[in-house]
């Protein structure tokens, strides 16, 4: 690019290059930065493409019956102990904002145990809780030996729903702190109760600041799953784990395990972004709805 | 001369820890009556009104509404406070318009007026809509059923919180600075709103900065400072020729 030589310029002209073509500046570092980032991108699969994996055996167990019966029982459980999580945080948060002293200490008390402790470790617990209570149940009503309920579908739920509630109360309770304190007088002042205040006024208020961080627990779920493989509860990577005790390809089958888990999780995130938007109403001006 | 009274307070006392908020407060109203309540800021104005429908706990006093003990209920020499349901029942004959609108974000302007005939008065829904679409129209928001708050100017926003107020056919609207935090040219359409309420024979408690309103509105003006009931009369003399020095000189400055 070459600028026309200056003329002996009498003041008229300097002014007169509003005409002319604005150019943009050229990024040349982002180009650069950009090859050298997808050189070590190209460099990375060409790794794994000459690595000793062999890529049949990802493909040949990726639909096979074990891999698809473990990722059905891995959403089972996401979903199982999710809820459970979901109804405790609730409860929890609940008892925690209440005025009663007790109700509050106790909530407290629970975040900092169930938070403090591993959950692989709670897990274990719970597993092996037939060590200190071999039975349970209300005596002269009735009794269930522990190893007969605390299976390990029971235990792993028990395990991550009970932590999982510790974290959940805390997002709750964000979601409550939000809620403007007028919105609560507002409420009152038309005569609704404590209780429609909160189903009607305060909740849909809260869920909008409470859907992405539990959205992204629900994700956390998905892949905290994989700890009760530790207690035989046969999830997706405990079936890959007994298939490759047998057939040696360690790689291939955690490989596809990845997939699966990485297929949910994309899944989640979609669903997460059309609950964000149905909560978030009325939070943006969208005039053009109108 | 037999006017029905519609609020009775009654000695009302509010302390915050030692500070005096309101100190022994008496005011009646009578049906029909638009009363302004003034005074600077920090004089218990709006911890007053805020009383009469128990938003607001007092430390002693009684307030009736329509002859019914508000907040609390008679058992010997005692007044034990009712449950949050009675509670509930009570403040649906007293409408309240705030200074910060407080309209429901997650409902449009349509939907804010109808949550509490639906859900509190249980009211049949069709019956509910029509009469929510006509008080927006009243309120000169008839275009505007589908916004949501956010979508809505302050004094459009105020408007339907009027709206909301009036559609549970209360017997009293008490409203709380309505016009302070609105910019000064939306402040018109909202007092209007108000003249058109008052007209139409609504008993109304205005705590408010706009003396205009309420030398054109108001039958009656209270004037409160430091957490007392300074001087109670008809508008026209409390705004003209205050009996009590301290009236007379906070008249003054906000006209100055």
């Amino acid at each position: 690019m070459t600028m026309p030589a200056p003329q002996a310029a009498s003041p008229d002209q300097k002014y007169e290059i509003a005409h002319l073509t604005l150019v943009p500046k050229r990024h040349i570092g982002r180009v650069v930065t950009a090859a050298l980032v997808l050189a070590a991108l190209a460099a990375l699969i060409r790794a794994f493409s000459v690595g000793q994996i062999e890529w049949s055996y990802v493909r040949d167990f990726l639909f096979a019956p074990a891999i698809l019966q473990g990722l059905q029982s891995t959403l089972l459980m996401t979903v199982a102990a999710m809820t459970l999580g979901i109804v405790l945080g609730v409860v929890i948060a609940l008892m925690r904002v209440s005025g009663n002293p007790v109700l509050s200490s106790i909530a407290v008390g629970y975040v900092w145990i169930f938070r403090g402790a591993p959950a692989l470790l709670q897990l274990m617990i719970w597993f092996n809780l037939a060590l200190i209570f071999p039975t349970m149940g209300i005596p002269g009503l009735f009794e269930f030996r522990t190893v007969d309920i605390m299976t390990p579908f029971v235990a792993a739920m028990l395990g991550l729903g009970i932590s999982q509630g510790a974290y959940t109360s805390e997002v709750v309770r964000s979601g409550l702190l939000s809620v403007d304190s007028g919105q609560y007088e507002a409420a009152r002042s038309i005569g609704m109760t404590q209780m429609m205040m909160l189903r009607r006024i305060v909740l849909p208020q809260a869920m909008r600041v409470m859907v992405p961080p539990i959205g992204n627990e629900v994700i956390g779920m998905v892949k905290l799953t994989s700890l009760a493989s530790v207690i035989q509860y046969s999830e997706i990577l405990h079936n890959a784990q007994i298939i490759y005790f047998a057939n040696t390809r360690v790689l291939e089958l955690l490989l596809v395990a990845s997939f699966w888990y990485l297929a949910v999780v994309s899944v989640l995130s979609v669903v997460q972004h059309y609950i964000e938007q149905y909560f978030g109403r009325g939070s943006k001006a969208v005039s053009a709805s109108m | 001369m037999s006017k029905e009274i519609v609020v009775k307070a009654v000695d009302v006392t509010k302390l915050y820890g030692t500070f005096t908020a309101l100190d022994k407060v008496s005011l009646e109203i009578a049906k029909g009556e638009v009363c302004c309540i003034i005074g600077p800021s920090g004089s218990g104005k709006s911890t007053f009104l805020r009383c009469i429908n128990q938003l607001e706990k007092m430390n002693s006093g009684a307030i009736w509404v329509n002859d019914e003990l508000i907040g609390y209920r008679r058992e010997g020499n005692n007044l034990h406070e009712i449950s949050d349901v009675e509670m509930s029942r009570q403040r649906r004959h007293i409408g309240m318009v705030f200074q910060r609108f407080n309209l429901f974000p997650h409902k449009t302007a349509l939907e804010n007026i109808m949550e509490g005939p639906i859900q509190v008065l249980r009211e049949p829904v069709a019956e509910v809509r029509k009469r929510s679409e006509d008080l927006l129209v009243r309120v000169g928001l008839g275009d505007k059923a589908g916004h949501y708050p956010s979508q809505l100017s302050g004094g459009q926003q105020q408007r339907v919180a009027i709206a909301r107020a009036m559609c549970m056919r209360p017997e009293l609207i008490l409203f709380d600075e309505p016009t302070s935090a609105l910019d000064p040219e939306l402040v018109s359409e909202v007092l209007d709103v108000m003249k058109d309420l008052a007209a139409s024979g609504m008993t109304m408690i205005v705590v408010t900065h706009e003396l205009g309103f309420a030398r054109s509105v108001a039958n009656t003006v209270a004037f409160m400072e430091a957490g007392k009931m300074v001087e109670v009369g008809p508008a026209s003399e409390v705004l003209t020729s205050p009996k009590s020095p301290r009236t007379m000189e906070f008249i003054r400055a906000v006209h100055s």
